[in-house]
């Protein structure tokens, strides 16, 4: 009894100087904002704020109607998010840009993962090869 | 024509009920039947049952090298890459050698998703991501896909392909990965768009008019008149599952 007791105040002297630690790296204020690239096209499907809170909802329905209807010309396509926000990526070698690291900067800062570049192509389409 | 159009609708009923020809008239003003015209969608329509896609493969046309190269313009189209072990390469569509044991006879054929009216993927699948759409064309929504496989062992005819290793650099078309299972689209990102399959087009060139794609419902489409005049075999008929693949000269 008496050496879990030991080991649960060991445990929490660890977490807070651990925590000591983390709060020194970011002594002014936190983790620092995401901040992600500026897109290639002029303007956005809509504006930044919006975008910002509801693009999983418009890639998500539109989505079910691209896979189940067919509807193939709807503005919220994942394709055009490639097309426009498409930047150099450390991963990849220096001509080849990808959608990566803009998703990334705020889904790390988030903590929310996304998968859809598992099936979905991360770089934009190049000439002919564009559907 | 890119957008629908009320008027057009409203001309088109006007047509029909004045010609006596698009059907039998009772009675001046009556139409016993009339012949829905069909057309290819555009890319803002969304898929109705008015049509029923469908694709005829004559396979007396076809010769092996024929369908090799029907299989390279799939693989193409679509960025399928041959995985590390052969047998996990992903296939869409595929090079299926027959012989009479009988005569010796020999013939090869192409053999993709067939797209069944009654589709037994959709049948078996526990979470709807195998579905049919309302114009014939069976999918995998992989959004909804979690790689159970059923729906590979449900398929009489092979037609599915598991992803087991990770994908990258996909056609943008042609979304497909790890985890989850996929199957020849009846190039549905080429259709929805008043387009034909890749291998359709391909077999243009290489067999000309071993290939036609069209729709089934359509009276007036090419497939429709042919599969009339001709003797057609769907693979495995006891099944039931109405394939709209159809071959011509098994």
């Amino acid at each position: 009894m008496i050496r879990s007791f030991r080991l649960i105040a060991a445990l929490i002297v660890g977490l807070a100087v651990s925590a000591g630690a983390y709060a020194g790296a970011y002594a002014d204020g936190g983790v620092p904002l995401p901040s992600p690239a500026k897109a290639t096209g002029a303007t956005c499907v809509e504006p930044a704020d919006i975008m910002r809170r509801n693009h999983m909802d418009f890639l998500k329905q539109q989505r079910d109607e691209t896979m189940h209807l067919g509807i193939r010309d709807g503005k919220y396509a994942l394709n055009g998010c490639v097309e426009c926000h498409a930047t150099d990526d450390p991963k990849t070698p220096a001509a080849v840009k990808t959608i990566e690291p803009f998703c990334g900067e705020c889904h790390a800062y988030a903590a929310v993962k996304l998968d859809c570049w598992s099936c979905h192509t991360d770089k934009p389409a190049t000439g002919s090869a564009k559907k | 024509m890119t957008k629908r159009c009320p008027t057009d609708t409203v001309r088109r009923q006007v047509l029909v009920g004045a010609s006596a020809l698009a059907g039998v008239a009772l009675t001046p003003g009556f139409v016993l039947m009339t012949a829905p015209k069909a057309a290819a969608k555009t890319a803002s329509e969304a898929a109705t049952d008015k049509t029923r896609w469908g694709l005829l493969i004559d396979t007396g046309k076809l010769d092996k090298a024929a369908c090799d190269a029907l299989v390279a313009a799939c693989n193409a189209e679509h960025g399928l890459k041959p995985a590390s072990r052969a047998e996990a390469s992903a296939q869409w569509v595929r090079r299926v050698d027959i012989k009479d044991k009988t005569t010796g006879a020999t013939k090869s054929l192409p053999v993709m998703c067939q797209h069944c009216e009654n589709p037994p993927c959709a049948d078996v699948c526990p979470t709807g991501a195998s579905f049919r759409r309302a114009d014939g064309i069976v999918l995998v929504d992989k959004h909804i896909c979690i790689g159970c496989r059923y729906c590979m062992l449900a398929c009489p005819y092979k037609a599915r392909s598991f992803g087991y290793e990770p994908v990258s650099d996909q056609k943008p078309s042609s979304p497909h990965g790890v985890g989850t299972v996929s199957a020849c689209t009846l190039c549905v990102h080429r259709v929805d768009v008043g387009g034909i399959p890749a291998c359709v087009e391909a077999c243009q060139g290489i067999a000309p008019g071993a290939m036609l794609f069209g729709d089934l419902k359509d009276p007036d489409s090419a497939i429709s008149k042919k599969v009339s005049e001709i003797m057609v075999t769907r693979i495995r008929a006891d099944l039931g599952v109405e394939p709209g693949v159809l071959y011509a000269g098994l």
